[in-house]
């Protein structure tokens, strides 16, 4: 029986994380009301000029310096002509000649070990709109708020084999380009997209299969499950000739769990590229290059090895952190205020992320000021403030922006050192519970625990336990 | 016959008018195409702002051929404008003859305004490519388009010149206002003219008159071969349709624009929507914009075009290096009837060939009783100093 290997390249679409579209001052954030965020450059009409938006440049040499690209230093854009309904110009604005990025690489590991998978190319383009169907009244609406929105493709060589290869590099796109603030590479919200391009051929064999390209699959598992039927399905066809490998474009349905040709309409067609005359050659010269460069991060195992080897964390702990970036620069900015990593690492990872999963925030939403966060910690470490007010304080400070010292001190949150005050409250405590007082006189220890605890709350836990329970056996023993 | 396609009614003075690529806020604008009959843009020409804030009115909207790039306003929805006898008229000449209108400003991108104006006594002129803003213009093609002026006299060129030319962050490919000035303070008088004898040797109007007038104001003269500038009307039709063909694709019948009423899909709904609404001049050049870009021709076609623009803008600089200006006629004829349109479809195509050298590199342009003259870029001032030498000497 022949043994069949895979082929595969992606076409991977992230949305860049600017705020603006990449030629019209437009706001490029997702979730405003249909076509709110329009006008007339991304609505296509007449007259309007593209102005290129510096930040997406930027975003896009950034993301080329994550994966070990080259960049050209003359990058031009081109215009893609196809008619859509989604498509106000009826072209779209892309990189054909000299794209911004090229040859790459970008390490993967999977149960077989690492590998090195190339990338021919990064360029950058703008969204198309989306079409809304309304069945009822068998229509279809447009809402361009997509239009323009800024795109980097990032077009791998065939040199994947298996689904669990395409996770895995997919995988370590988002983290690179998630630790670069390049984009937020959210599938779900369509901030990254794959096309897959699959062909089979015998084992060994250096000649390429027919390749499908199947389109805008947009979830991991759906990717998977993509990948295992068009390899059987293929296979199934050289082997029993069911039908005949021809060189198309499929739409994956999940639901079925299908793919299907797609009409020949939605795809056939020369584009007819050509260099859009109305933007200039954009030149990265040095200095530009290197003001990018010096905004790189760290590579997330990089930091995660400077977090065990210098800062004396766990490997679970780093592991943990280095999830992402929000989460690493906030630790590393509350490390620097307090100097203790350990502890800052404990907060974030215990207290933090449980109030982000309580809130279904991604971690890389968090918007704690690290260095306030280092105050806080430092105020619990001087014994200004007890652990379970400094958890309180956090969860004011996840909301709102407050300065955690006076904020402690404005809502009584200060530990009290004066033993005086702490004595007479202890002895009216005393006073008011003969029975336990009693109690604890013949034998029953644990009598003194319910003292305890009425004592802290009339001190509003303002006070070091252990000074408390001294002071507290010391009053009992003498009434 | 319509002159202007869409005219204020007010009694104004200090009035200019627009061709109708000019997109105005207060009047359609429609590039004399049935798709945009009626259209009002949301926004207005950056040039239009210019001139409003410097204290001038709109007079109207002057009719020009569909999206402009026919041979002198003949394929205009609105209709052609002719004469009693058949001649074409530019709609420019007519709407400026016996009217207090300071000047009309349009787009020049095939050269319809150069021929418009070369039977009448106004004088034209196409500044370099990048100091006037063409945010506002309807885009046709955009590597070659610019915004003219056509005026009575070189005084009116230069005041309507000082007013529209500068910087605007609208526009990608607008020039930085001090390399505009430091290229200006440089730039030399005009001196000595090269006259493209071959360019004259087929046009029915003779270099004799020409030379005459610059020798009387000092300038000396000298015949060239015009050598590779002779294909720039090829290499022009090559990429002015191509462009074209891309920057029309818009008006799909969607979102603006005439929309026909006869379809039950969306590919009919395109399809009948610019078969009903273009014309044939319009269509032919889609055709063959379309064909130039397919993979096929690209190569062969339109980056060829590329490199012979770049081939002709090195040839100019060689001919700028011993001359300060460039001569040659505006058309092959003295006048156009309608029956040559009719008789010669591609005759716009052709006539490009005398247009297409100053267009396709971008150079600053004067042109005066049928002649052209092609100055180095940002040469705007030496070309009006000599038109107004030759003004005063009364040639």
């Amino acid at each position: 029986m022949t043994k069949y290997e895979t082929v595969i390249g992606l076409e991977v679409h992230v949305e860049l994380a600017t705020k603006s579209k990449i030629f019209c001052s437009c706001s490029a954030e997702f979730g405003a009301e249909q076509n709110e965020s329009v006008c007339p450059a991304c609505c296509g009409m007449p007259g309007m000029l593209p102005i290129v938006n510096k930040k997406v440049v930027e975003l896009g040499m950034t993301a080329g310096m994550m994966l070990n690209c080259d960049i050209n230093r003359v990058t031009t854009f081109d215009k893609k002509n196809y008619y859509y309904p989604d498509l106000p110009t009826s072209y779209q604005t892309t990189q054909l000649f000299a794209p911004i990025c090229v040859n790459g690489t970008v390490e993967i590991t999977t149960s077989k070990g690492t590998k090195n998978v190339r990338i021919k190319q990064i360029h950058m383009e703008e969204d198309a709109g989306k079409l809304v169907h309304d069945d009822w009244t068998d229509t279809s609406l447009v809402d361009f708020n997509r239009t323009s929105v800024p795109l980097c493709e990032i077009v791998s060589q065939p040199d994947l084999s298996s689904a669990e290869e395409v996770v895995a590099y997919l995988e370590r796109l988002r983290s690179l380009l998630r630790f670069a603030k390049v984009s937020d590479c959210r599938m779900e919200q369509g901030s990254m997209r794959c096309d897959v391009n699959l062909s089979i051929r015998p084992e060994g064999s250096d000649k390429l299969g027919v390749r499908t390209e199947i389109k805008n699959m947009n979830s991991i598992s759906a990717i998977t499950r993509a990948i295992e039927y068009e390899v059987a399905r293929h296979i199934d066809a050289l082997e029993t000739g069911s039908e005949e490998l021809v060189q198309e474009t499929r739409r994956w349905d999940d639901i079925k769990g299908k793919s299907y040709a797609m009409r020949n309409k939605e795809t056939a067609g020369d584009y007819r590229y050509f260099p859009d005359p109305n933007i200039m050659p954009i030149v990265i010269d040095d200095e530009w290059y290197d003001s990018v460069k010096k905004t790189l991060p760290e590579f997330p195992e990089v930091k995660k090895a400077r977090y065990v080897d210098k800062l004396g964390l766990t490997e679970y702990d780093a592991d943990q952190l280095t999830r992402s970036r929000a989460l690493c620069d906030c630790f590393e900015s509350a490390s620097a205020t307090c100097g203790m990593p350990k502890e800052v690492a404990n907060w974030l990872i215990s207290d933090v992320m449980k109030m982000l999963n309580k809130k279904s925030m991604t971690f890389d939403m968090l918007s704690l000021d690290g260095n306030k966060l280092g105050q806080l910690i430092k105020l619990v470490e001087d014994g200004k403030v007890s652990r379970a007010n400094a958890k309180k304080i956090l969860s004011i400070m996840f909301d709102e922006d407050i300065n955690p010292e006076e904020y402690a001190e404005k809502n009584g949150y200060i530990v009290s050192n004066d033993t005086d005050q702490i004595a007479s409250i202890i002895s009216a405590v005393v006073a008011g519970d003969p029975k336990a007082v009693a109690d604890y006189k013949s034998g029953k220890e644990k009598a003194i625990m319910s003292l305890f605890g009425k004592c802290m709350r009339e001190l509003k836990g303002n006070c070091d336990p252990q000074v408390l329970k001294e002071l507290l056996i010391d009053i009992v023993n003498k009434a | 016959m319509k002159t202007f396609i869409n005219k204020t009614d007010s009694k104004l003075t200090n009035l200019v008018a627009f061709d109708d690529m000019i997109l105005t806020t207060e009047l359609p604008t429609t590039a004399g195409s049935k798709m945009l009959d009626g259209y009002v843009s949301l926004f207005e020409a950056e040039v239009v702002n210019k001139l409003k804030k410097a204290g001038y009115n709109l007079a109207g909207k002057v009719n020009v051929g569909e999206f402009n790039v026919d041979l002198m306003g003949e394929t205009s929805y609105f209709g052609a404008v002719t004469d009693e006898s058949g001649n074409l008229v530019g709609a420019i000449s007519e709407v400026m003859k016996d009217t207090d209108i300071v000047a009309t400003i349009a787009v020049d991108v095939n050269g319809a305004q150069r021929r418009a104006v070369m039977a009448t006594d106004l004088v034209y002129l196409k500044p370099t490519y990048g100091t006037v803003s063409r945010f506002g213009i309807i885009p046709t093609a955009c590597s070659g388009e610019s915004v003219c002026v056509i005026a009575r006299n070189a005084s009116d060129l230069e005041k309507i010149l000082n007013v529209i030319a500068g910087h605007d962050d609208k526009d990608g490919t607008s020039i930085d206002d001090s390399r505009m000035n430091s290229e200006k303070a440089s730039a030399k008088a005009i001196e000595k003219v090269a006259f493209l004898k071959d360019m004259f040797a087929i046009s029915e109007k003779d270099a004799c008159e020409a030379k005459k007038a610059l020798e009387s104001v000092g300038v000396a003269t000298a015949d060239i071969d015009s050598g590779v500038l002779s294909k720039a009307g090829s290499a022009w039709n090559i990429l002015m349709s191509a462009e074209l063909t891309n920057n029309v694709s818009r008006y799909d019948g969607v979102k603006f624009g005439y929309r026909s009423s006869n379809y039950t899909n969306i590919d009919e709904l395109y399809t009948n929507s610019r078969t009903e609404a273009f014309g044939e001049l319009l269509k032919t050049a889609i055709l063959y914009g379309s064909e130039v870009l397919s993979t096929n021709n690209y190569d062969k076609m339109y980056d060829k075009s590329l490199r012979v623009r770049r081939v002709i803008s090195e040839a100019m600089d060689s001919i700028f290096a011993e001359y300060d200006a460039i001569a040659l006629p505006v058309a092959s004829k003295k006048v156009f009837t309608a029956k040559d349109v009719a008789d010669n479809a591609y005759l716009a195509y052709e006539e490009s060939r005398f247009t297409a050298i100053s267009t396709i590199v971008g150079l600053p342009t004067i042109v005066k009783c049928g002649y052209q003259i092609i100055g180095r870029a940002f040469a705007e001032n030496a070309l009006l100093d000599l038109l107004r030498k030759i003004e005063k000497e009364g040639a």
